[in-house]
């Protein structure tokens, strides 16, 4: 019954990663982490007895033991590579948004010289027009 | 840097939700001193970035809050970007007296890095506590590492010329404290030269310090730490640029160019 279940539930998550990937949802980078993940339980949920096998052979008294402490591992190094990318992230926005803020006051110090010199020249076509009308009146 | 002429200096004002005290800032540093000034408007919720440009200032608007340590950033690549040959770093708040702002930059004189320091001698600025002993002891270590006699490396009112606006552009944190503390250690392990100028602080225009012994005690513990990150970071390589990049070249992102 355990054992079924814990194919079932290798299969589903192998699935929903193929799924995410799919829609694009999951870079392949990652992907290729989790799928190696479920493949994993799903050979293990298929040959329950490999888990035991594997434990005598390493020296683990209780074959589940050795599951536990691999899957507190995996899960350790993949936080640890989650802060990792956030931090890199972080910087990447960081640098983006001095960036934009830099471009955004130079383009608009650009568009206030732009109408600065568009109201100037104007000014100069009225002023030239202006005598004109005076004469003629 | 005594008689600097108005392209030559930046004053950099890191300003989040200050629009009540900005104005008058702004206004009163004009009127002393003939430098360009500019805000980094750290992604107030208020007016500060209207109120700035109103009094004068050039404004970098930041699309959302980073702490004073990016703002700063972004001064510097700012003034990187322009040619300017030095930068300041002033209070929005009005607590730097603006007449020391050029004794600071003449500390420039004989340094890459110059402090216009709380407790050395000008002034009554006190602090009391954990905050008092936390700042000494950082002061005594950061002076042990600078081979400088510093009493006061905490404080925001700093000045730097190009080779050190470089090498923060290359490692200037922006986090917590990282602005100060940080900056500053990875600044001299990177051959930077620290030098400090007796200022006086005056009374904040709006808002209150933080005084609490809880807060006090926090921030020992936080500046501590921040600290033994510092010291124990890898020394980034001496900085020989003294050129500045082209405008709007992607200084300091590209990594080290020698």
């Amino acid at each position: 019954m355990s054992v079924a279940s814990t194919l079932v539930f290798a299969i589903v998550m192998v699935l929903a990663v193929l799924q995410m990937l799919r829609r694009g949802k999951l870079r392949e980078k990652y992907t290729v982490l989790w799928l190696v993940v479920g493949g994993l339980t799903i050979i293990l949920g298929l040959f329950p007895h490999l888990l035991d096998w594997s434990a005598a052979l390493v020296g683990v008294r209780v074959p589940s033991n050795l599951l536990f402490a691999l899957a507190i591992v995996l899960l350790v190094g993949v936080g640890l590579h989650v802060s990792r990318e956030l931090t890199i992230l972080e910087d990447e926005t960081r640098i983006l948004a001095e960036e934009v803020s830099i471009l955004r006051s130079g383009l608009e110090a650009v568009q206030a010289r732009q109408n600065a010199a568009e109201a100037a020249f104007k000014n100069v076509d009225d002023e030239a027009v202006r005598p004109t009308n005076k004469g003629r009146n | 840097m005594g008689n600097s002429t108005t392209s030559d200096v930046l004053i950099i004002m890191p300003a989040w939700n200050e629009a009540e005290a900005i104005g008058d800032t702004i206004r009163e540093v004009r009127r002393t001193v003939s430098h360009d000034v500019l805000v980094v408007d750290d992604g107030s919720k208020d007016d500060t970035a209207k109120v700035a440009q109103a009094a004068g200032a050039t404004v970098l608007r930041l699309p959302f809050n980073l702490g004073v340590g990016g703002a700063m950033r972004t001064g510097f690549k700012y003034a990187i970007r322009h040619g300017y040959k030095a930068a300041i770093q002033v209070d929005s708040d009005g607590q730097h007296d603006p007449l020391d702002i050029d004794r600071v930059l003449a500390g420039l004189e004989n340094a890459d890095i110059s402090i216009g320091a709380r407790f050395a001698g000008r002034g009554n600025y006190d602090a009391k506590g954990p905050r008092r002993w936390a700042m000494s002891v950082l002061a005594k270590v950061i002076s042990w590492v600078a081979h400088t006699e510093l009493t006061d490396v905490t404080s925001g009112f700093r000045a730097a010329n190009q080779r050190a606006l470089h090498q923060y552009i290359d490692h200037f944190p922006a986090e917590y404290l990282g602005d100060t503390i940080d900056s500053l250690v990875v600044a001299i392990k990177s051959g930077c030269r620290v030098t400090q100028v007796p200022v006086e602080m005056k009374v904040r225009q709006a808002g209150t310090p933080s005084t609490s012994p809880l807060k006090s005690t926090i921030y020992l513990a936080r500046s501590g730490l921040v600290l033994c990150f510092a010291l124990a970071r890898r020394r980034t390589p001496p900085v020989n640029r003294t050129h500045a990049p082209e405008l709007g070249a992607m200084a300091g992102e590209s990594g080290i160019e020698s």
